[in-house]
C-alpha cells in the first residue's frame, strides 16, 4: 500500500504498523523525544505496534530539535 | 503578579523555577555550545521544538539538556493555525512526557507576530485538554487578560519581534500587562542584550525567555552570563524600588550650610 511518511511516498506491505514505520526510520526502541501522528491524530507510543496504516495514510514522525 | 522581597522562585502552575531566565535552544552552533550556555545562564527550563525526524541527526538535544539538568518546555514554533498548534502540542506531550506547552501561533512570516484569533482558539482547546499553557502573545494588555482569563498558566508577551533584538518597544503596554496580571508574566521575544532583560525585570516581569540574543551572540557563553546578570540586576532593582522620573534636577547634596566665597554674595 502507498503511504506518505514525513512527506515522502513509501510503498509498504499490507498490515504495516506505526511501529514498523518508526523502525524503518532507524529510531532506536525507547528513543526519547519522538512522536507520531497519522492523518493528523497523535498515536501514543504504547499504540504504535497495533496501529495499522491504511492506503493513503499520512504519517508524520517528529523528533526534538533546538527551538526558541 | 505582585512582587515581595525574598521570593526567589517563580511559581507556574504549582511548579517552582529556580531561575528567572528561560533559555530558548534554537540557533546554537552545536550541542556543546548549548550545554555551556545552559550552565553559564544557570537556567533550569529550556524550550525545545519538534520537527520531522532526521535519521541522519546525531545525538539528541534531550540528552544534552538532561546532562546539564534542565527541564524541557516544548513549543509549537512555526504553527500558523490553531489546529496545527494543538496537534503539535499533543505530539509534544507524547514526545516529552509533559503537559506544559509554550504556545506559539504565528500570523505572519516576516514579523513572526502572534495571530491573536488563532492563539486564543488554540489556548482554549489546550486548556480544556489539560495542558499547562504558556502563550507567546503580543504586548496587547487586553489579549493578555483574555489568555489569563481562559486559564493560561502564564502570559509571554513580546518585547519586539522574535530574533529582532530590538528590546522592549512598548514598555507602557508591558507594564500595563504586568500591573493587571494574576499569572506570571514572562518576556518572550526581542531581547538583544543584557540591558533589555534587566529592563523587563525592572518593569516587573517574573522571568525572561531568551534565545537568539544568546545563541547568535558573537560569544554565546559570555552573553549567557551577561543576560543572567541582567535578569538578576533588574529583579533586584525592581525590589529596591527606583526613584520616580522628574523633568528637573533634584540635588542630592544639601543646599544648607553652603560657604560664601564672594563678598558681594554674603548668605542671608
Amino acid at each position: 500500500m502507498n503511504v506518505t511518511v514525513n512527506g515522502e511516498a513509501r510503498l509498504l506491505p499490507a498490515g504495516a504498523t506505526v511501529a514498523s514505520v518508526v523502525q524503518l526510520l532507524d529510531v532506536a526502541p525507547g528513543a526519547r523525544g519522538v512522536a507520531v501522528a497519522v492523518d493528523g491524530e497523535v498515536v501514543s507510543r504504547s499504540n504504535w505496534p497495533q496501529t495499522e496504516l491504511r492506503e493513503g495514510s499520512l504519517v508524520e514522525v517528529v523528533a526534538a530539535i533546538g527551538g526558541g | 503578579m505582585s512582587l515581595s522581597a525574598g521570593d526567589e522562585y517563580v511559581r507556574i502552575a504549582g511548579r517552582e523555577l529556580r531561575s528567572r531566565l528561560i533559555l530558548g535552544t534554537g540557533g546554537f552552533a552545536n550541542h556543546e555550545l548549548l550545554a555551556q550556555a545552559c550552565h553559564e545562564a544557570e537556567v533550569d527550563l529550556c524550550t525545545v521544538a519538534l520537527r520531522r525526524l532526521d535519521p541522519a541527526a546525531r545525538g539528541s538535544i534531550l540528552d544534552v539538556l538532561q546532562e546539564v539538568g534542565v527541564q524541557v518546555l516544548p513549543n509549537t514554533a512555526g504553527c500558523y493555525t490553531a489546529r496545527d498548534a494543538v496537534t503539535t502540542a499533543r505530539l509534544a506531550r507524547e514526545a516529552f512526557d509533559t503537559d506544559w506547552i509554550k504556545l506559539e501561533v504565528i500570523g505572519d512570516d516576516r514579523t513572526l507576530l502572534p495571530d491573536a484569533v488563532e492563539l486564543v482558539a488554540a489556548a482554549e482547546e489546550l486548556v480544556d485538554d489539560g495542558f499547562v499553557v504558556l502563550p507567546y502573545t503580543t504586548d496587547d494588555p487586553v489579549l493578555a487578560r483574555r489568555l489569563q482569563d481562559l486559564g493560561c498558566a502564564a502570559v509571554m508577551p513580546l518585547g519586539s519581534p522574535i530574533g529582532s533584538g530590538m528590546g522592549i518597544c512598548n514598555a507602557y503596554n508591558l507594564s500595563i500587562i504586568i500591573e493587571h496580571a494574576e499569572v506570571p508574566v514572562i518576556l518572550d521575544a526581542g531581547v538583544g542584550t543584557a540591558s533589555d532583560a534587566a529592563l523587563a525585570m525592572e518593569l516587573g516581569c517574573d522571568a525572561v525567555l531568551c534565545a537568539s540574543a544568546i545563541s547568535r551572540a558573537h560569544d554565546a557563553v559570555a552573553m549567557a552570563r551577561a543576560i543572567r546578570h541582567g535578569v538578576q540586576a533588574g529583579r533586584l532593582a525592581r525590589g529596591a524600588g527606583r526613584i520616580p522620573r522628574r523633568r528637573y534636577a533634584t540635588a542630592s547634596t544639601p543646599q544648607t550650610g553652603m560657604p560664601a566665597f564672594d563678598v558681594q554674595g554674603v548668605p542671608q
